[in-house]
């Protein structure tokens, strides 16, 4: 086995655009979850909506300054359509109503009916609204080297990507921990903490939970985006893993936390190309097929969460005190 | 009323004309603060709440008493819009609160505790108070982005809140989880979060319910100086000695209608509302009073075992 191609993979993966979107992802349900209390359990929907959003503006000839505000705005009305009728009532409806919604999503994408605009199950094909993102780039187009990572400058999975994703991940992080340390991240998390006595203390509560929601849904949008520039937009991609992978990355790095959901996703698509790597190298030929040691890197990693999630409860990144109190 | 007049020759006047009203349900105030007519709520062809006419008066304590079941909270959640009811309206210094926003009510000056506490758990006992506070304009979403708009206010909001606490003696726990404070100690917070924004009426609904009995008399405090500090209180409580202690009018709730109204002292003397409600002995203190002052060893007993209560109590 070679382990030095192996620390590569990963360290390869860990910086990659499937990292990156799910770190954007992860941050918008921390603005869900961690500071406000809301259970949103679509944000698939939401990067699925971002990345229809981009791809279908681009290839109908928009510039890309229009089509990211396409996926933004999609974002918006998605969560304002979700929200509006569900967040006036109990935490769960909003979950219920989430997973439906964005399950309802993918089966528009994919449907036939529509195979003129998304592709139907096909989806569209990376090269039909790549070129205005890779044509933005300022580098040539070339394959640099960087310590151990080669890669294109410009196409796909490209040096350009990783930089424009990884900047998108630090505004991301700024603006969170600039409202979390705000009278207005103050009030959703009175309101994660108990909604009736912050009403009761002259807040719009119903108001908050609303902005809280589009904002991350937002954060879900953008991920979205960096997710198909590296690949292409198919509905069943985005589908309702992806919002429990989201999910196991926030409370893996801790959620209420600034940097708890990069961290998050760092770890957890590392920790899956180290399992699997290592196991196609430990494992005899013949004994396993590639299929399996896919899916056996999956268990692996699903048990190693496990583990954390009952001996580290609160995220590599979180504060025990904090929890302790939620349990009494 | 001329506004120039001291607070507390404001209070003593309040209390001074409410011995001009009637003791009788529905009884008219000279300055009433809080008005209510024909508010009906019922559950399931039981009415809950259904009182004609009720009046509060400004700068006074009103108390609200009753039997389990007579109304009372549910009053408390009709009035400040935590719950709608099936008819009725009432005025709020001079504003029509009927169908108003719980938001909006308190907006209005007009700010509840509730009968279970609740203290923002995993938030510090500052954080808790800030969030008390009115007009931060960095809780608006775009203008929390930029610090300077909002810190000069968050320093007074700070600076209001930590002389607050000082008041309250919360002020060495001001960077404690509020989930860690004792049971007696979040009902103070409470009060006090209620009390950032000058309330022009403070809602509270028994505040002595779970509280140390070592911590009552600081809490009967802290009601009494409210009133002479110019707000004006109502709050529902069964403890009859806090109510006769500290109250300047009681109201008397049984079945959802208030069945009786007047001075402490007149109430409690009502034939009604001692069949009704308080028991031919209420007068009488069923624990041996003797006992309690040849030594502290059962004083303590009782003090250690209603700690141990409180702890149950707590979720």
């Amino acid at each position: 086995m070679d382990l030095g191609q192996l620390f590569t993979n990963v360290l390869s993966e860990m910086t990659g655009p499937t990292a990156i979107a799910y770190a954007l992802a992860a941050i918008g349900l921390n603005i869900h979850f961690g500071l406000t209390g809301l259970i949103n359990m679509g944000q698939a929907g939401f990067m699925l909506l971002g990345a229809y959003g981009f791809a279908i503006t681009t290839i109908e000839g928009g510039p890309i300054w229009l089509a990211f505000l396409v996926a933004v705005v999609a974002a918006v009305v998605f969560a304002l359509l979700l929200g509006l009728p569900t967040l006036k009532l109990r935490g769960d409806y909003l979950a219920i109503v989430t997973i439906a919604a964005a399950e309802i999503v993918r089966m528009i994408g994919r449907s036939t009916a529509l195979t003129e605009i998304t592709g139907g199950s096909e989806g569209l094909t990376g090269n039909s609204f790549k070129h205005t993102f890779q044509d933005a780039s300022p580098f040539p187009d070339d394959r640099w080297t960087l310590g151990p990572i080669t890669l294109a400058t410009n196409s796909s999975n490209s040096w350009w990507l990783r930089i424009v994703g990884w900047t998108l991940v630090a505004l991301a992080c700024l603006l969170v921990w600039r409202l979390m340390r705000s009278p207005w991240g103050r009030v959703l998390k009175g309101i994660r903490e108990d909604e009736d006595a912050v009403r009761a203390l002259g807040k719009n509560v119903y108001s908050y939970k609303l902005q809280a929601l589009v904002l991350g849904g937002v954060f879900g949008a953008l991920g979205g985006i960096v997710f198909v520039l590296a690949s292409s937009v198919q509905a069943d991609s985005l589908g309702r893993p992806v919002t429990f992978n989201t999910w196991t990355i926030l409370l893996l790095g801790g959620a209420a936390t600034v940097l708890g959901p990069v961290l998050g996703s760092l770890l957890f698509w590392g920790a899956l190309i180290f399992v699997r790597g290592l196991l196609r190298g430990l494992v005899p030929d013949g004994a396993l097929t590639v299929q399996q040691i896919e899916q056996v890197g999956w268990v692996l990693v699903g048990i190693t969460l496990m583990l954390l999630i009952v001996f580290r409860p609160q995220g590599i990144l979180g504060d025990k005190k904090e929890l302790a109190i939620n349990a009494r | 009323m001329p506004v120039e007049m001291p607070v507390q020759d404001v209070v003593a006047q309040a209390r001074q004309s409410l011995a001009g009203a009637e003791h009788v349900p529905g009884a008219a105030k000279p300055d009433p603060l809080l008005v209510a007519d024909g508010v009906r709520r019922s559950f399931g062809g039981v009415n809950a709440v259904d009182v004609e006419h009720l009046e509060v008066q400004r700068h006074v304590i009103t108390a609200l008493i009753g039997p389990n079941g007579a109304g009372k909270t549910t009053f408390f959640n009709l009035m400040t819009g935590f719950d709608k009811p099936d008819a009725g309206r009432w005025v709020f210094d001079g504003k029509a609160l009927a169908g108003v926003s719980a938001s909006r009510v308190a907006k209005a000056g007009m700010v509840r505790t509730f009968q279970l506490t609740k203290a923002l758990a995993r938030m510090t006992v500052l954080e808790n108070m800030r969030l008390g506070a009115r007009e931060q304009p960095g809780e608006n979403l775009f203008t929390a982005l930029v610090k300077p708009l909002w810190s000069p206010r968050e320093r007074e909001i700070t600076d209001k809140a930590m002389h607050l606490l000082e008041r309250f003696k919360l002020d060495a726990k001001k960077d404690d989880f509020a989930g860690s404070l004792s049971g007696g100690q979040r009902k103070l917070l409470e009060m006090a979060r209620a009390l950032m924004s000058d309330p022009a009426l403070v809602m509270l609904d028994e505040p002595m319910a779970g509280v140390n009995p070592a911590l009552t008399q600081s809490l009967l405090g802290h009601i009494t100086d409210l009133r002479d500090s110019g707000t004006t209180v109502l709050f529902v409580e069964h403890d009859m000695h806090m109510v006769r202690h500290i109250s300047d009018w009681v109201v008397v709730m049984a079945q959802g209608q208030v069945v009786a109204e007047g001075p402490p002292a007149d109430v409690m003397a009502d034939q009604a509302v001692i069949d009704a409600y308080l028991g031919a002995h209420h007068d009488t203190d069923l624990g041996d009073d003797a006992l309690l002052d040849e030594g502290g060893v059962i004083d303590a007993e009782a003090e250690a075992e209603a700690d141990a209560e409180i702890e149950e109590k707590q979720p």
